[in-house]
């Protein structure tokens, strides 16, 4: 076979291979569409968007309100971001400014492996540890709450969040490093005033993309949060996020019911909030490459 | 490599002529553990039957009957006529097999003063009008509600014959049986149900960590604990129900001898020791209809 076949030839296959993960996408975002689409043959757009009441097994009529899962989605990434980012850039400062070559080689995989950390083991962990741990801190009753499961997530996210603001700080030209220290400035001052600034683009988009892994997650949540559908009423009410709900109703639901095709709708919203943050963190890496 | 193959190729050959039958069976949480000590006793004595046993609540087994993805569906609440709808829709002809009795159990964590419900109680309880303790004479605490996802045979059930209307949205909903154990053990708060062979251990006493409360009816005077099979033999424990076993038409060859193991002396006499309760004579002449 002549060189020129054999490159032609793979050239398409990989062309097929970048198109499939397009393909896929679409594929998911309509197969969502169009099975979530029926919902709203007798669920009013109005129920399904301002109630915040989700019963679809009820004894007299169901209802299909998602506000309650959406606030509890929101109040746990919130909170889990609230715990992520303070750690997870602290981390990275650490690692590139501070930490000599011997800690940091030992680090840097540590928390690779963090990632590795299947999310049914983290959930377990929320259950017997975390849990009974808050429980005994703040005195209630029990530990499934929001805030057991922002924990878990926060630690999750974490290995995102400092691998890639650790890059964008590394990307810090030294320079601008040298400069700042040859004025007096010492080296907390450094870091906050310039290279944290300087690479902000990047760390902001690393937080977006914690973000993204966060609301997405379900295993430990659902584990975790308690799963109560009421309305979050603070940090230590028991939540059940947009996830779990899916997870926990998907394979009991009779197929082709409004039930069923609720759940897909519920997977319409999910798909979209975390395709905002994941387009937000790619338009922001990219004003952070060009710079 | 071809050695490889070659060994391959003789398991293969090797499984075909042992001819092992499958029985698939799914559903119920409240009955898994049960039946999965019925099939193992079952295997033992008949080596060239392999039972496969899973739990996942009483809707997957019905759903998983319905698309006949199993041979028998555990239940813990009878077929609803929507569902037997569905069933004859796709050629699925429900034949419902009684082999055990349940009586359902309300738990609270051993430290509570409360020691029986009035079945009206329960009722405000888990709808959502009782929230503290106090009411019902307990200590000022908010009442920490546990109950199972909407695919338990046993939420349906208790949402049935004791609700009559909706479950409180701020009830927790736990994956399984042994999950709202383990919370009730730490939740001073705490109360929940479940089957009563979960809370039974092998020497027939009730396991630590929980009390079991004696419920009472409105018309009578005296609360009745449903760990005296006294109570459940001459039906004064209000909350009995017969757990299923549901077919696909009659039952043959191995199906059948299963199913006839189950019913037998012996394999009731395993249901007694697993904490759960024979079947009556009543139950007997609707399974004969059925064999």
């Amino acid at each position: 076979m002549n060189r020129n076949r054999v490159d032609s030839i793979f050239i398409i296959l990989f062309r097929i291979s970048g198109f499939l993960a397009v393909i896929i996408l679409f594929g998911i975002f309509f197969m969502l569409v169009f099975n979530g689409i029926w919902a709203f043959k007798e669920v009013s757009l109005t129920e399904f968007f301002t109630s915040s009441s989700w019963s679809p097994s009820a004894y007299d009529k169901p209802e299909y309100g998602i506000l309650s899962m959406v606030a509890s989605s929101i109040l746990v990434t919130f909170l889990a971001m609230l715990i992520a980012v303070p750690i997870g850039v602290g981390a990275a400062a650490y690692l590139v400014e501070f930490a000599s070559t011997k800690v940091a080689s030992i680090l840097k995989p540590a928390i690779e492996m963090l990632a590795a950390i299947p999310s049914v083991t983290i959930g377990f962990l929320g259950i017997v540890l975390v849990g009974p741990f808050l429980a005994k801190l703040f005195g209630s009753s029990n530990g499934l709450n929001a805030l057991n499961g922002a924990i878990l997530l926060a630690v999750m996210a974490l290995p995102t969040i400092i691998s890639i603001s650790e890059d964008a700080m590394y990307a810090v030209p030294k320079t601008y490093k040298e400069a700042s220290l040859a004025l007096g400035a010492n080296r907390w001052e450094t870091l906050v005033k310039v290279i944290i600034p300087s690479g902000s683009s990047g760390i902001i988009a690393a937080i977006m993309l914690g973000m993204g892994r966060v609301i997405g997650e379900t295993m430990a949540v659902l584990m975790a949060t308690g799963n109560a559908l009421a309305m979050p009423k603070g940090i230590f009410s028991s939540v059940q996020p947009l996830t779990a709900t899916i997870a926990i109703e998907m394979g009991e639901v009779p197929y082709n019911t409004i039930h069923y095709y609720s759940l897909f709708a519920l997977g319409v919203i999910l798909f979209l909030i975390t395709l905002v943050i994941n387009v937000l963190a790619d338009i922001i890496t990219q004003r952070f490459k060009v710079k | 490599m071809k050695q490889f193959w070659i060994f391959i190729v003789l398991c293969c050959l090797g499984c075909q002529k042992r001819n092992i039958k499958t029985i698939v069976v799914r559903g119920s949480d409240t009955e898994v553990n049960l039946v999965l000590m019925l099939a193992e006793s079952y295997m033992s004595t008949h080596p060239d039957v392999s039972i496969a046993v899973t739990g996942g609540g009483s809707g997957t087994g019905i759903a998983a009957l319905i698309n006949k993805k199993t041979d028998i569906a555990n239940s813990s609440r009878a077929f609803k006529p929507i569902e037997i709808k569905l069933a004859k829709e796709r050629n699925v002809d429900v034949t419902p097999i009684i082999f055990a009795v349940d009586a359902l159990s309300f738990i609270v964590n051993e430290s509570s003063v409360i020691d029986s419900l009035s079945l009206t109680q329960a009722q405000e309880i888990y709808t959502g009008k009782i929230t503290n303790w106090s009411i019902i004479g307990g200590k000022d605490q908010e009442i920490s509600l546990y109950g199972r996802q909407s695919n338990s045979g046993t939420y349906s059930f208790i949402q049935e014959h004791i609700l009559k209307g909706d479950y409180s949205l701020h009830m927790k909903q736990m994956n399984g049986t042994s999950q709202i154990i383990e919370n009730i053990k730490n939740d001073v708060a705490g109360i929940g149900y479940v089957g009563i062979g979960y809370i039974i251990n092998e020497g027939g006493q009730v396991i630590d960590g929980i009390k079991v409360l004696k419920i009472y009816t409105d018309n009578q005077h005296k609360a009745i604990t449903p760990v005296n099979s006294d109570n459940i033999h001459n039906g004064t424990y209000p909350i009995v129900r017969p757990l299923y076993q549901y077919l696909d038409g009659k039952p043959t060859d191995e199906l059948k001898n299963f199913i006839v193991y189950e019913l037998s002396a012996e394999g009731q006499k395993i249901i007694s020791k697993n904490g759960y309760f024979p079947i009556t004579e009543a139950n007997k002449t609707i399974n004969n209809k059925c064999l």
